[in-house]
């Protein structure tokens, strides 16, 4: 979004002038992510849904679960894939078509967190092996834009996935039929979170709000899981950091994102 | 892509790896500056079973128009697959996983090119995966620095890149096809050496927060060593200190 996004040079030159001073814009400390708001069963038609606030970001994830074929290599497994959609109400630069490389990234970078830790139990979802397994899609669109999509988009996946329910299939005539009225939680054995933090000159902040956002000179997303191993990472941007700054960023990553850990537990605890 | 066997041991009990390297060991390299008539500057590389040709044109004239900027070139990179480089055939239309790369790779060379000594301008890097065998984005991102120097292009160092990542619960360089679809993570990382900045990092797998540290600093001296062979190529080219 950076590139898109138009800031006023006064208000980039008076963020990096706070940071000189250890500040931020909206007062928050450098390690310090926005409130975040989470909404669980937001879409009821969906098998496990969640509206998640960062700040003033906005995003809502549904997931729905189907039967489907599994990939020739993977028979024993089902199936899990993660979309992301800038919806054009969601900033004025946003436009209708093929989407833009920066929305390929971030579909792919949320996709990666959630898959790499193993979140999603795919080996539990198969009803026939080597012939039918069940599909889990999230689907996640942004509806109000302020920074930091990376992060709304994981953390609304992350929420929906966590209080999904599967219905069941059995395999009868070489077909899935669905079981009336049995459903039982998505199995899931860990809650990632990643966290997306900016550079600005040598500073590093965790959860950019859009006007950090559009004034950083490199981002750096990781995804730890609920051990505190770190699952993902994926480096943005048109600078670089040293190797002192990937190890104090991998060391925020995991402080920061057990904080929000919680957050995301309260939310599934809440809707129960 | 295809495994070509399931039941491969990553890792002997020596510490030897399916293809027959140490764990801080990388494939064979071979880098060669220039090759193209037509392009501005470019590169080949071979890195294990990897080949990939590089061209790079301009600064020229941006189309269309409005891409371009008053205050600075840009840089547009595509990272391409040819339908015969992998096992199956590929389809030529470039994929979600080409647009990520070509982006990744933008953004890991953007730092070391002078753009701002030439607004208005566009610089081209065009990649070609001839033949891909795991580590192709690090190799390409090798190979395009090289074509950049090879162009001309004022730079404040060349991106040298290399993949570390675990196996067998080790932490390895230099990560292969086999082991990066049976293995536990895979990261590839894109340094300039003179400046000490990592300007391409992605991660996926499992890694403590030791091995992670570690992880990063097993790429970096890997890259190191590419570095060496980037600079030997150019000066092979420019200098003849030994042909190739």
């Amino acid at each position: 979004m950076g590139s898109v996004s138009v800031i006023d040079q006064l208000k980039k030159t008076q963020i990096l002038e706070l940071l000189e001073q250890g500040k931020r814009i909206d007062g928050r400390a450098l390690d310090e992510a926005r409130e975040i708001k989470i909404e669980i069963n937001a879409i009821p038609h969906a098998n496990g849904s969640a509206r998640v606030y960062l700040g003033d970001t906005e995003t809502i994830c549904g997931v729905k679960i189907k039967p489907d074929r599994p990939f020739p290599d993977t028979g024993d497994r089902g199936l899990f894939i993660c979309t992301a959609e800038l919806l054009p109400l969601s900033h004025p630069t946003v436009e209708t078509g093929p989407p833009q490389p920066h929305v390929i990234e971030l579909a792919r970078v949320v996709d990666r967190g959630i898959r790499e830790s193993h979140m999603v139990d795919v080996s539990q979802l198969v009803i026939e092996k080597n012939k039918s397994v069940i599909g889990v899609f999230a689907d996640i669109v942004v509806v109000d834009y302020d920074g930091n999509l990376f992060d709304a988009c994981s953390y609304a996946a992350t929420a929906a996935l966590l209080t999904s329910t599967t219905p069941k299939w059995n395999w009868v005539d070489e077909l899935p039929q669905l079981v009336e009225g049995e459903e039982t939680p998505l199995p899931v054995s860990t809650i990632p979170v990643s966290v997306t933090m900016g550079k600005i000159a040598s500073h590093i902040i965790v959860d950019p709000n859009g006007d950090e956002w559009a004034s950083m000179d490199a981002r750096i997303t990781i995804t730890s899981d609920s051990d505190g191993n770190i699952v993902a990472l994926q480096k943005g941007g048109s600078d670089g950091f040293t190797q002192d700054e990937i190890n104090q960023c991998g060391e925020i990553s995991v402080r920061v994102g057990a904080k929000i850990r919680e957050v995301i537990k309260a939310a599934q605890k809440g809707s129960q | 892509m295809g495994g070509r066997d399931a039941k491969m041991v990553l890792l002997d009990e020596n510490g030897v790896r399916c293809d027959g390297r140490k764990i801080d060991e990388t494939r064979r390299i071979m880098i060669r500056a220039g090759g193209l008539k037509n392009a501005d500057g470019s590169a080949y590389i071979e890195f294990g079973d990897n080949k990939i040709l590089v061209g790079v044109f301009g600064p020229r004239d941006v189309h269309p128009k409005h891409m371009s900027n008053t205050d600075t070139g840009i840089l547009r990179v595509r990272y391409h697959m040819e339908p015969f480089s992998v096992g199956d055939r590929k389809n030529p239309a470039p994929s979600r996983r080409e647009i990520e790369i070509s982006k990744v790779i933008k953004e890991a060379l953007e730092p070391a090119v002078m753009l701002e000594k030439f607004p208005r301008t566009a610089v081209d890097v065009f990649i070609e995966v001839l033949q891909a065998d795991g580590g192709t984005r690090c190799a390409a991102l090798t190979a395009a620095s090289v074509a950049l120097a090879d162009a001309g292009i004022p730079m404040r160092d060349m991106v040298a890149a290399v993949a570390s990542g675990k196996v067998a619960d080790t932490i390895i360089l230099d990560v292969n096809n086999e082991e990066d679809q049976a293995g536990q993570a895979d990261m590839p990382i894109g340094y300039m050496p003179s400046l000490d900045k990592i300007t391409l990092l992605q991660l996926d797998g499992v890694l403590t927060p030791e091995e992670y540290k570690k992880c990063v600093d097993v790429g970096v001296k890997g890259c190191k060593v590419v570095y060496e062979l980037q600079k030997k190529a150019l000066k092979d080219k420019y200098f003849g200190s030994g042909g190739n």
